[in-house]
């Protein structure tokens, strides 16, 4: 009986023990250092949500209202589907945030930029689409969400024309 | 540890115009190794935040559709030149990337 509380305790120590080392070797490789605090935490489930209407949802996006004052400058044709370049940018005053999503990919959801502190409703990035897709943008402004609509065509084989 | 990051900036129309170019493989864990017929493990940026003068301008999520070797382009508005730009992201494996650059 006694024998067995003894290990019991050298059992937990060695545990505390355990976990301390672990921590000291996170602190030491510099893992906890705190860096700038992002606003939110990644969301998950939007990016990894299958379908375009879920993804919509999940970002608070679902009966966005078409708009054409977004503009989504991208070309027609991709030759290739790993580096599109797209380039929104909105007449909405009062842009909160931009959402790209492709409708044909396996996660739609591409990327969702919050925008604050005078940064204007514009955004220029490069993103991978496996096949012809339409893209979307959701733009939030005043509260509400826009959206708008391109179809970029992805060719295979990358020879153009 | 990752490479650094470049930023260009510019002033147009009296706004910052700030381009950020990320090194990295942005890997989607879609791809497969074609002789082990492993999957590439995905791996890419999920978190980026610049900061204008400690006040944050673009806090943005990403997936992995984003192209390899990112690029960030964005606009301030009511920008100065000499503004303290600090730029960092975050990914799926937990490495972390820091630059700073001030407005031009």
């Amino acid at each position: 009986m006694e024998q067995a509380r003894v290990n019991h305790l050298r059992r937990l120590i060695l545990k505390g023990g355990g976990a301390g080392g672990v921590l000291a070797c996170a602190l030491a490789a510099g893992m906890l250092r705190p860096t700038l605090a992002h606003a939110a935490d990644w969301n998950k489930a939007a990016f990894e949500s299958k379908s375009l209407a879920d993804a919509l949802k999940l970002i608070g996006a679902d009966g966005a209202a078409e708009n054409a004052d977004i503009l989504i400058k991208a070309p027609e044709i991709a030759e290739n589907g790993a580096v599109i370049p797209i380039e929104v940018s909105c007449r909405i005053a009062g842009a909160e945030s931009i959402a790209l999503l492709a409708e044909k990919n396996p996660f739609p959801l591409m990327a969702h930029a919050v925008l604050a502190n005078g940064t204007e409703g514009y955004l220029n990035t490069r993103f991978k689409m496996g096949q012809t897709s339409v893209v979307k943008v959701v733009v939030k402004a005043g509260g509400k969400h826009y959206i708008a609509s391109r179809e970029i065509k992805v060719t295979i084989g990358g020879c153009g024309g | 540890m990752a490479e650094p990051m470049k930023i260009r900036t510019k002033m147009v129309d009296g706004a910052a115009q700030i381009f950020v170019l990320m090194i990295h493989p942005m890997e989607t864990g879609q791809r497969k190794d074609p002789r082990s017929g492993q999957v590439f493990p995905a791996h890419f940026i999920q978190h980026v935040l610049a900061t204008l003068n400690d006040k944050p301008v673009l806090d943005m999520q990403c997936g992995p559709a984003i192209s390899k070797n990112p690029v960030f382009g964005f606009r301030v508005k009511d920008a100065k030149a000499g503004d303290k730009l600090v730029v960092t992201w975050e990914d799926n494996k937990g490495e972390k990337a820091r630059a700073e650059a001030t407005i031009a």
